[in-house]
């Protein structure tokens, strides 16, 4: 672990940088799990679907795939931002700061919406 | 005893040159970032856009080429993703180049048994007796 997390000041850098790799072993176990398990669902016929159905539509089943869906748009936007900065673009302090928050406020809204949607079409 | 019994790790391979494969795993990554760019919007905007989520129509959705043809490549590339991914926590987190190199292993492993089993569901879905 780099020893200097205890000695910098904290910034929304560092929480975007560490949110990207617990966003990333969240999706890559958690999700990926998820996925697989909704595609044999799918293969297995109704009844198969149904128990799937019945986890993801339970209220600790929603809360897992609401998580998930943050995750993905935490890691997406994270990830864009990863891939401008790897040109060597966005490094000066205020353009950094603006886009490492304009990830965390990406990610919730485009949760909000899509989890408004969805509880809405399925109430 | 020779020189290079008693040199240090970087002794031993000054002036050697690079191993030329350094930059495999950091394109990988940002390659297969590229893909999930597109394949999960696709999939994400297929979930919302499809319009209901019954297993009629997401069998129906997944039998034909422009279902299953973009889930099996998000299936591979998102498990390839993931194990670049975990790769790069592993070797920053794991101390010990046996833990490592074990825990990496254990990794791919899991990867590929998950990306096999939803290939295979893809491939029942796709070409099963229809329902």
């Amino acid at each position: 672990m780099s020893p200097h997390l205890t000695i910098w000041r904290w910034g929304p850098h560092m929480v975007v940088s560490i949110l990207h790799r617990i966003t990333g072993a969240g999706l890559s176990i958690i999700g990926l799990a998820v996925l697989t398990w909704w595609l044999l669902a799918i293969a297995g016929g109704a009844d198969a679907y149904a128990t799937f159905v019945k986890a993801a539509t339970h209220w600790l089943g929603t809360i897992v795939l609401i998580g998930l869906t943050w995750a993905f748009f935490q890691h997406l936007f994270s990830g864009i931002r990863h891939l401008i900065m790897d040109t060597g673009m966005g490094f000066e302090l205020s353009a950094n700061k603006a886009g490492a928050i304009a990830t965390i406020v990406g990610s919730i809204v485009a949760t909000a919406i899509i989890w408004a949607y969805w509880l809405g079409a399925f109430a | 005893m020779s020189i290079g019994d008693s040199a240090s790790d970087v002794g031993k391979v000054r002036g050697l040159g690079s191993a030329r494969a350094g930059g495999v795993d950091w394109l990988s990554e940002r390659l297969t970032s590229i893909a999930l760019l597109l394949l999960g919007t696709w999939f994400l905007a297929s979930l919302l856009f499809l319009p209901k989520l019954d297993e009629r129509t997401l069998v129906e959705w997944l039998r034909g080429a422009g279902g299953a043809v973009p889930m099996a490549l998000f299936v591979i590339v998102a498990f390839w993703h993931a194990v670049d991914g975990l790769k790069q926590s592993v070797d920053d987190y794991v101390s010990g180049e046996v833990g490592r190199w074990v825990v990496n292993i254990v990794i791919l492993f899991f990867a590929v048994a998950g990306a096999s089993l939803s290939l295979f569901a893809l491939g029942k879905i796709a070409f099963g007796a229809a329902a």
